[in-house]
C-alpha cells in the first residue's frame, strides 16, 4: 500500500504527506529519537547511519552520517528551530556531498487521523533551482537502490 | 531511451543540475555556464555528454546554438524522480516496522 504523496508547491517548496498507523506522539519519538532514527532514516538497502547526532531542543545539533559499507558516504547537519511535542518540528538541514548544499527549511507535523497518524512534510527552498537540484540530488541516492535491486535479479 | 546511456549521462551532478536548469526553460551556453563557475568548454563537453545520450538538443539561431531538454530528457528526469520516491517510502516502509515494534514493546511493559 503506497500512502505517500510528494509534490511541489509554487516555486520553492516541497511537500510530502504520510500515514502511519501509531499514535502522533509514537511517530514524533521515531523523529526526535536518535535509537529509533537510525533503524529507519536509511534510503536504499544496504545503507547504515553510523553517526546518529540529534539534540532535540530548539538550537539543537542534527548531524547523520551515512555510509554504504563499501566506503561510500555523506552526511548531513541541521539545527532545531522549534518543537512542539508531539505534534510539530521546525528545523533547518543541509546535506554534504561534500560541498554543503543551501539551507532546506523543513516543517513537520503529525495531525491525529483516527487512532493514526497524518505526517505532513513542508520544505522550503532558497529558489526554485535549489528545490531542482536538491530533488536532482535525492534522485541519485535512489538510484544507488535500483542498482541494488537490479544486482539482485541478475 | 536507452536507459544505461541516459543514466550514465546522469551520474554527475553538475550534468543532473544542467538538466534542473533546462527544466525551466531553452538556455544559451553561456548562461548555462554562468552559475557553475565552470569554462565554456567544460560546460560544452558535459552538453556533448548529454546530447549523445538524446537528453538535450541543440536549435541554431544565427550564430548562436541554444539548447533545450528533449523529450527523452524529460522522462528521464521523471525516472529518476521516481527513484527518489522509492527511496523515501523504503524509509517510511521501515518507519511502519519501528512503530509496530514500539506499541509491542509498550504493550509488553504494561503486563
Amino acid at each position: 500500500m503506497s500512502k505517500m504523496t510528494l509534490k511541489i508547491e509554487g516555486d520553492t517548496h516541497v511537500i510530502v504527506t504520510r500515514r502511519f498507523n501509531a499514535p502522533p506522539e509514537a511517530v514524533y519519538r521515531a523523529h526526535t529519537d536518535s535509537k529509533l532514527i537510525r533503524k529507519w532514516l536509511l534510503g536504499p538497502e544496504g545503507w547504515t547511519m553510523p553517526v546518529c547526532i540529534n539534540e532535540a531542543t530548539p538550537g539543537g545539533k542534527i548531524r547523520y552520517e551515512w555510509s554504504d559499507g563499501k566506503g561510500h558516504g555523506f552526511f548531513l547537519t541541521g539545527e532545531y528551530l522549534e518543537l512542539e511535542p508531539y505534534n510539530r518540528i521546525v528545523h533547518v538541514e543541509r546535506m554534504h556531498l561534500p560541498d554543503p548544499t543551501p539551507d532546506n527549511h523543513v516543517e513537520t507535523r503529525f495531525d491525529m487521523d483516527g487512532y493514526g497518524t497524518l505526517m505532513t512534510i513542508r520544505m522550503t527552498l532558497p529558489d526554485t533551482q535549489t528545490r531542482a537540484a536538491m530533488l536532482a540530488t535525492g534522485m541519485e541516492r535512489g538510484m544507488e537502490a535500483s542498482y541494488v535491486r537490479l544486482e539482485e535479479m541478475i | 531511451m536507452d536507459l544505461d546511456v541516459a543514466f550514465a549521462a546522469l551520474a554527475d551532478p553538475t550534468r543532473r543540475a544542467i538538466l534542473a536548469r533546462l527544466a525551466k526553460g531553452e538556455a544559451s551556453v553561456n548562461e548555462l555556464a554562468e552559475p557553475f563557475e565552470m569554462t565554456q568548454p567544460a560546460i560544452s563537453q558535459h552538453l556533448k555528454v548529454l546530447e549523445e545520450a538524446g537528453l538535450v538538443v541543440r536549435r541554431v539561431e544565427g550564430t548562436k546554438r541554444p539548447r533545450r531538454l528533449a523529450k527523452a530528457g524529460i522522462e528521464a528526469m521523471d525516472q529518476w524522480l521516481l527513484m527518489l520516491r522509492k527511496a523515501l517510502e523504503k524509509n517510511y516502509d521501515r518507519l511502519d516496522e519501528v512503530l509496530a515494534g514500539m506499541e509491542k514493546h509498550k504493550k509488553g511493559a504494561k503486563r
